[in-house]
């Protein structure tokens, strides 16, 4: 046509049909290819897409569930839930943390210490996890954060429930406390056990008791879109609440026995012997167990567990302690089981004797002696002689049978964590753990509460109840009934009778009780002070046991003044009342307190008043510090029938 | 009914077979079956963008009215002959060009990339009317020409190809220069190009690859390695590809259901209504659904190549062709970047995709095909 080119349109027309098929058969190629691979996501990789669509829409959120309440034997509160503002932060949606941080501490007040856990926690959780940064907001703080909270992204509050201990020192080392999960707890519970919770037990019934009080966590799983904003709830899983908790102690005694040990340093328990209820256990110096639910910062910390007065050690469960005398009433059942002494059978006391073949000499506490001493003369004079006469005839391996059957030397397997078991030697234990033979001389030692034996004050309030009892006994507990948190149905903790310690003749048990009797209330007995005024009858015995050994040379007893306080002796009590239907049994050590039957013994008699009376008769005054004690000792000696033992 | 009484002048009678609903609609330059393929098209579409926007009625009227424009704007393209079109050619290519260059003076920004052109009471891409510039301008240079094309032919189709493509590119818009080459291409290929040719200039682009890559900016180069391993940037370039992929493959074979789309409804998804919208419609409607729109697809193209087969002169069968053809690669490119296959380029999927001056040129160009269709009987009279 143009262009001087000829088209042949036939020929045109019959190569662009070819083209044509070619197209089609191109365009049938690539949507086969579109196929193939719609086919490989929709059908066979279906289900995997199908996992990761839900997994972006799907948040499961866990519901934490309310710790159970402590409460002590009468429903007043030891531990309870407080509504608590908690500013987190989430370190996946954070651009400069120390920016946020800055920013931050001009709206709430944030320490050093806080910012520091703070970093310490961001290490160890997961980028999306919120990681608390400060708890307990306080309401200014709060609207301070509301109204620049667009200003601060990744940071949020939430509100949640902290612990909170109404008596506060007082019930530390009962109650316990509760602090941040760590990685080991975390990792050692089962797994989804803290879904959602951030505190846990540490210590006292908060951790013996965890598993009871924790509740089980619930679940909702709720769609969220690409923000991360809820947007609706898909699935609730219910969790259940924490039981709550009635101890046995009662508060009032709890604090009686905290305000009689005053500013001394020790540990007082008691026990219901008819149950093994545990009513008051103190343990001094305690400290405030608030403290460590935040997560307790390093300096402070370090201020408590390096304090040489020990706050955080529970003394009257770990504490270790030389019963000193107060073993001498086991000491006479022991004789008396034993058939090598009979009640009327005699030593003469001359303030000191020695072993056939050793010059060493064993004193009495009395110098001048005791003179003529029987069973009950020996236990309420806590004439030494008396005891080493009877620990030479009852030897260390019948001393250790018996004693072991009291209690001694094994743990008491209370409720609460941490317990120690003390020790009584055996010559076993001595060729084990020291490489020696058992030397005569050391069974002297034993038979007066010395040397190498251990109690802890819970031992020995429960060697009392077991006496008081007559050989009955229950496992000491702490936890009394347990309830439900929603249809508040209560669940007595069932008491665990203990096998009865059987005596050949059980009138032993009441010769050695008429014994106590009369160390608190006939004329010459250790405890006379307390049991002049008292209402009711109390069986006791007290004790002074020696931290420093004496040196030979030593002829007179040194006073207290002259002794640096770390060696002054540990003044120890233990008692039930009523003697004849025993309702409580206590133990008291005030350590480095001088003499039991002058500080011990007021103690133990208040704790008593306050529990079988419901107020304190006893009144001395406050109990001396240790110090100011011993008021007869002006001249260096110890003499006063009334003080010694 | 007065097109009824023309029509029926023209056939010569009523001795003829009565006239269906598809040669009343010819009598009018319209193609039943392409108008009734695309409608399905748009109105499947709109169901979508209702789910994918958010159950938002604005945004589908706002789709429909598009589509009502475009369904005019083809209608009164059909009206004129293909003559027409060829005679236009050159001076559309001309002013389209003038066009280019002025937005590459005065254009708007927008996304890093000078595109857009305001002329006061519309705003539009120069770019987009040369994907249909292309082809009719090819398609007339190469019409009064020995066909397959000679070298010096080929010479000259080259030039006209290479001028526009590089304006586009530089803008730049790798997409629809692309797709500009892609309609010159296939102007060519159904012109007949030799094999020799066509593999030379596949093996040329092969061979230039790396240099075009280095020439690439850096988020079209980012795009591309994505394509490559999208789960490697997660929550950054690989964004796109990694929830289109869930969306579809969580669809599964029978779909969500229609509004039950999580990944679009909960924002995963990001351009949910627009480029990707694909993924929402694979997500809620499930393969079985994809299927029957791919097929529905590729029944437009093969009605495409059908009246190109059927049309009568070089330009005519070139220009349909070509249309046919690039309309396929649009549904091609677009589904092949949302399903992972492809870069992500922003290519809407035609009809479907909500917005874009693409709907109205779309249209524009089945209104040439149209008039190709039906101006050929009146011709054959």
């Amino acid at each position: 046509m143009a262009l001087g080119s000829i088209k042949n349109l036939h020929r045109e027309r019959e190569a662009f049909l070819a083209r044509a098929l070619f197209g089609t058969f191109f365009c049938l190629v690539l949507t086969g290819i579109l196929i193939a691979r719609l086919f490989d996501l929709q059908v066979l990789q279906s289900e995997y897409f199908q996992t990761r669509a839900n997994d972006n829409r799907m948040r499961v959120m866990p519901v934490a569930p309310v710790r159970g309440l402590i409460y002590d034997r009468h429903g007043a509160l030891l531990a309870q839930n407080k509504p608590a503002f908690m500013l987190e932060v989430v370190p996946e949606q954070v651009e400069n943390m120390d920016a946020l941080l800055g920013q931050l501490s001009k709206v709430v007040q944030l320490t050093d210490q806080d910012i520091s856990r703070f970093k310490d926690r961001v290490r160890k959780t997961p980028r999306y996890r919120p990681v608390p940064l400060r708890n307990n907001l306080t309401m200014e703080e709060l609207a301070r954060y509301e109204l620049d909270r667009y200003a601060f992204r990744g940071a949020d509050v939430s509100a949640g429930l902290t612990r909170n201990y109404p008596l506060g020192a007082s019930g530390a080392h009962i109650v316990g406390y509760v602090g941040g999960i760590s990685e080991k707890e975390l990792s050692e519970a089962p797994e989804n056990t803290y879904e959602g919770l951030s505190l846990v037990g540490k210590t006292g019934v908060e951790k013996s008791h965890e598993d009871t009080l924790r509740g089980k966590s619930g679940a909702k799983v709720i769609e969220a879109n690409a923000y991360g904003r809820p947007l609706r709830e898909l699935d609730y899983r219910r969790g259940y609440p924490g039981r709550n908790l009635y101890l046995s102690i009662d508060s009032k005694v709890q604090l009686v026995a905290e305000q009689a040990l005053g500013e001394l340093d020790g540990a007082v328990v008691a026990i219901d012997p008819r149950s093994g209820e545990v009513l008051a256990l103190v343990s001094k110096p305690g400290f405030d167990p608030h403290l460590f639910i935040e997560g307790i910062d390093a300096k402070t910390y370090k201020a408590l567990s390096g304090d040489p007065k020990r706050p955080l050690f529970n003394r009257a469960l770990q504490g270790t302690y030389p019963p000193g005398s107060t073993v001498k009433p086991a000491m006479a059942i022991a004789g008396l089981e034993y058939g090598v002494v009979t009640p009327e059978d005699g030593v003469y006391c001359r303030g000191e004797m020695t072993l056939p073949g050793s010059s060493r000499k064993y004193r009495c506490h009395k110098r001048s002696g005791h003179g003529f001493q029987d069973m009950v003369g020996g236990v309420m004079r806590s004439c030494d002689i008396y005891f080493y006469e009877l620990a030479i005839k009852l030897g260390i391996d019948r001393m250790h049978d018996s004693m072991t059957r009291l209690g001694l030397g094994h743990k008491t397997e209370v409720d609460l964590p941490l317990e120690n078991a003390g020790l009584f030697p055996s010559r076993e234990w001595k060729l084990r753990r020291r490489k020696e033979q058992w030397y005569p001389g050391e069974t002297l030692s034993i038979g007066i509460g010395q040397g190498y034996t251990l109690t802890t004050p819970l031992q020995l309030a429960q060697m009392t109840a077991r006496i008081a009892m007559r050989g009955k006994g229950f496992k000491p507990h702490v936890v009394y009934a347990t309830q439900d948190a929603i249809t508040r149905e209560v669940t007595r903790v069932p008491t665990e009778p203990l096998e009865p310690i059987e005596l050949k003749d059980n009138h032993n048990w009441q010769r050695v009780i008429d014994a106590m009797v009369d160390v608190a209330h006939a004329p010459g007995g250790t405890a006379t002070r307390i049991g002049r005024d008292s209402p009711y009858r109390i069986a006791a015995k007290t004790g002074t046991a020696q931290v420093a050994a004496m040196r030979q040379d030593e002829k007179k007893a040194r006073s207290l003044e002259s002794t640096p306080l770390h060696l002054r002796d540990h003044a120890l009590f233990v008692a039930f009342a009523p003697a004849e239907d025993p309702k409580i049994a206590v133990a008291v050590i005030a350590e480095h307190a001088g003499h039991g039957g002058a500080v011990a013994a007021p103690i133990g008699r208040q704790v008593m008043d306050m529990y079988l009376l419901g107020e304190v008769r006893y009144n001395p005054g406050a109990p001396a510090p240790a110090a100011s004690v011993a008021p007869v000792a002006a001249d260096g000696h110890v003499h006063s029938e009334d003080l010694e033992d | 009914m007065i097109a009824e009484v023309i029509y029926r002048a023209r056939r010569g009678g009523p001795d003829k077979p009565e006239p269906g609903m598809a040669d009343l609609l010819e009598s009018w330059h319209i193609d039943m079956w392409l108008l009734l393929l695309l409608a399905t098209v748009a109105g499947a579409g709109m169901f979508v963008i209702y789910s994918a926007s958010g159950h938002s009625i604005p945004a589908v009227v706002n789709q429909a009215e598009r589509f009502l424009l475009g369904l005019f704007v083809m209608a009164v393209v059909a009206q004129a002959p293909p003559e027409f079109y060829r005679m236009m050619a050159p001076w559309l290519y001309g002013l389209t060009l003038l066009l280019l260059l002025l937005v590459e003076v005065i254009g708007d920004h927008a996304m890093g990339a000078q595109r857009w052109l305001d002329l006061g009471f519309i705003r539009f891409q120069p770019s987009e009317l040369m994907k249909l510039a292309m082809p009719m301008t090819l398609a007339a240079f190469l019409h009064h020409r020995r066909l397959p094309p000679r070298p010096l032919t080929l010479l000259g189709a080259l030039v006209i190809l290479g001028v526009p493509t590089v304006l586009i590119m530089i803008q730049p818009d790798l997409g629809t220069s692309m797709l500009v080459i892609a309609a010159g291409g296939f102007t060519l290929f159904f012109a007949g190009l030799q094999w020799r040719w066509i593999l030379g200039a596949l093996a040329a682009v092969g061979a230039a690859a790396p240099i075009l890559w280095e020439r690439l900016h850096d988020y079209q180069r980012k795009r591309i390695l994505t394509l490559l391993d999208p789960e490697s940037d997660p929550l950054g370039a690989g964004y796109h590809i990694t929830q289109s992929k869930i969306a579809i493959g969580s669809g599964g074979l029978f779909g969500k259901g229609w509004l039950e789309g999580t990944q679009a409804k909960l924002d995963f998804l990001p351009e949910a209504h627009t480029d990707f919208i694909f993924a929402v419609f694979a997500e809620e409607l499930g393969m079985i659904s994809v299927m029957v729109l791919l097929a529905i697809y590729l029944c437009i193209v093969g009605r495409c190549l059908w009246i190109a087969v059927r049309a009568q002169d070089s330009f005519q069968r070139l220009l349909a062709g070509a249309l046919g053809m690039t309309f396929f690669i649009y549904v091609f490119i677009n589904i092949g970047m949302v399903i992972g296959l492809l870069p992500v380029v922003g290519v809407p999927l035609p009809l479907f995709s909500f917005g874009g001056t693409s709907m109205v040129s779309l249209l524009a160009g089945f209104g040439m095909l149209m008039s190709i269709h039906t101006h050929r009987k009146l011709l054959a009279n």
